[in-house]
């Protein structure tokens, strides 16, 4: 287990996803999702103790904490809540897939999301529930987190033509369809780069 | 992208820098980006509000007598997090509790949110106000609900007022769900905005379209119509406004620019706006024509109508002492 490889391997991606993720903001909402999460993942390696050493679930509840601070708009609380939750869990001795279970359900929560409204949980309900029916099926961790990332991209992708009913973009009615979500498709890639370090 | 800026990360914190060198009443806490009043009333109700940057004056720009008593300006179109949200209301906590004026906007509702709950657990008492004005969205099951958009200023200015007399946090809260409860908004775009960090314009629109229902983000309306003149967009603008609050009575009404178009169109707007409600067999008793809530430099105006009645008329005329609302006193 590896939080902190996780939380380098999100930078890095956010990082080079970032004009791609303000791309899909600019087209449904405000412009500015790859900036905000470019600037909590950069402070999450800048000031946490991302070693090898650390407990992997207090290493993510402190980095949902710092997201919190640090980001603001409505993707800092949620995915701030989905690492504090998933942190949680795992300190108290959870296994990975109750763990993204937990995160989901605090970002359906927090959000008041469900599967449908061109929002993160698009990509998220789905990778906690391949990675669930995946352990269910006894199948190792790592098979299961590549069925997880994999059902995440497809959720993301499968934003596409719906029509927003939470967020920013549900504010345009049926001219948020044809766009692909930027939420879900930072969700995607996240839950790809734990999919890749743990 | 053209701007006068020093970097497109810095523009907040240079903002900042100047409002806290050109207005010696307020107190700016760079590194949190927390504005207050320089000095505080002990006793009255504290108003913080706050939100995205990029719609100057709003919200720093209101600080001082008789509006907020502070701010949270967060990075651009992105809302504040909770540590600023907290310190400003402990600022504001002179003993008698503090009133949250919230637009509605799923980033600001739940920065709050954690911010209200953390102070009440510290034993501060928060009443939250959500401001959501813009009729060009339909507030349903479908959507995060109506937009907090010009109607902001009036709660900020009356409530802000109202806390003034001594009034208890209660009432000072009442006054400003009531004022939310009778404005209504709607916006026109002529050209989008330039978000800094992006650099370029958040849509394209073309020389002979314009965006109608807009926001205050960039965020494109609701559908795009032919240019028209300003009596059309005026009577589109108030189209929706009318279908949704009929206009009746006493009325204070914000002609409010967007940042980019000059007064001298704003004016001509308001004519045909006032044109409008004359036709309705309303009246305008009270008005205000500017940039008040922005959306950079984007142009275009957006219309705010309150339904007045005399105690809201004597509290929006209470003297106001802010760097972007000032008078009688």
């Amino acid at each position: 287990m590896a939080a902190g490889a996780w939380l380098k391997e999100c930078a890095r991606v956010v990082a080079a996803e970032r004009e791609r993720l303000t791309g899909l903001d600019a087209a449904i909402g405000d412009a500015d999702h790859g900036a905000n999460l470019d600037r909590g993942f950069q402070a999450i390696v800048a000031e946490l103790d991302l070693g090898d050493e650390a407990e992997p679930g207090a290493q993510l509840v402190a980095a949902g904490s710092l997201l919190i601070r640090r980001v603001g708009g409505a993707s800092g609380p949620l995915y701030g809540s989905a690492l504090r939750s998933m942190g949680k869990a795992l300190s108290q001795g959870a296994d990975l897939s109750t763990a993204l279970e937990q995160a989901v359900e605090a970002v359906e929560k927090l959000g008041k999301a469900v599967e449908g409204d061109k929002t993160m949980v698009d990509a998220l309900r789905p990778a906690a529930n391949a990675m669930a029916l995946a352990v269910q099926e006894g199948i190792g961790v790592r098979e299961a987190l590549d069925r997880a990332a994999r059902a995440a991209e497809e959720g993301a992708a499968a934003t596409t033509p719906m029509r927003a009913r939470k967020g920013r973009a549900s504010y345009l009615g049926e001219r948020s369809e044809g766009h692909r979500d930027p939420g879900a498709t930072s969700a995607a890639l996240l839950i790809r780069a734990l999919a890749a370090t743990w | 992208m053209k701007k006068l800026i020093n970097a497109p990360d810095a523009v907040v914190r240079d903002a900042l820098r100047g409002l806290a060198l050109a207005h010696p009443g307020l107190a700016v806490d760079l590194e949190n980006q927390v504005v207050t009043r320089a000095a505080l009333t002990p006793g009255k109700v504290g108003l913080v509000s706050g939100g995205g940057s990029g719609h100057e004056p709003l919200h720093a720009g209101f600080v001082g007598y008789g509006m907020l008593d502070a701010a949270c300006p967060g990075e651009i179109f992105t809302s504040p997090v909770p540590d600023q949200l907290i310190e400003a209301t402990k600022a504001a906590d002179q003993g008698a509790g503090v009133l949250h004026i919230v637009k509605n906007y799923t980033g600001d509702v739940l920065n709050f949110e954690m911010a209200a709950e953390l102070c009440a657990e510290e034993g501060i008492e928060v009443a939250s106000v959500l401001v959501d004005d813009d009729v060009a969205v339909e507030d349903s099951l479908y959507t995060a609900g109506r937009r907090g958009t010009g109607a902001t200023l009036f709660v900020e200015k009356i409530a802000g007022a109202l806390a003034e007399t001594g009034a208890p946090l209660a009432k000072v809260a009442a006054v400003a769900e009531l004022v939310g409860a009778r404005s209504r908004s709607f916006g026109v775009a002529l050209t989008s905005c330039t978000v800094p960090a992006a650099g370029k314009p958040t849509f394209d629109l073309p020389e002979d379209q314009v965006e109608v229902g807009i926001g205050i983000h960039g965020e494109p309306g609701r559908r795009r119509v032919p240019l028209a003149s300003a009596r059309e967009l005026a009577e589109v603008a108030m189209d929706a406004v009318h279908g949704d609050l009929p206009l009746e009575g006493e009325l204070l009404v914000l002609v409010n620019g967007m940042g980019g178009t000059p007064l001298i169109e704003l004016y001509g707007v308001f004519a045909e706006v006032a044109a409008y409600v004359k036709g309705k067999g309303a009246t305008i008793t009270r008005s205000l024509v500017g940039n008040y809530v922005t959306s950079l430099d984007m142009q275009g105006f957006s219309v705010t109508v309150c339904r007045l009645d005399d105690d809201l008329t004597r509290l929006w005329d209470a003297p106001v002492s802010t760097p972007g609302l000032r008078w009688g006193r």
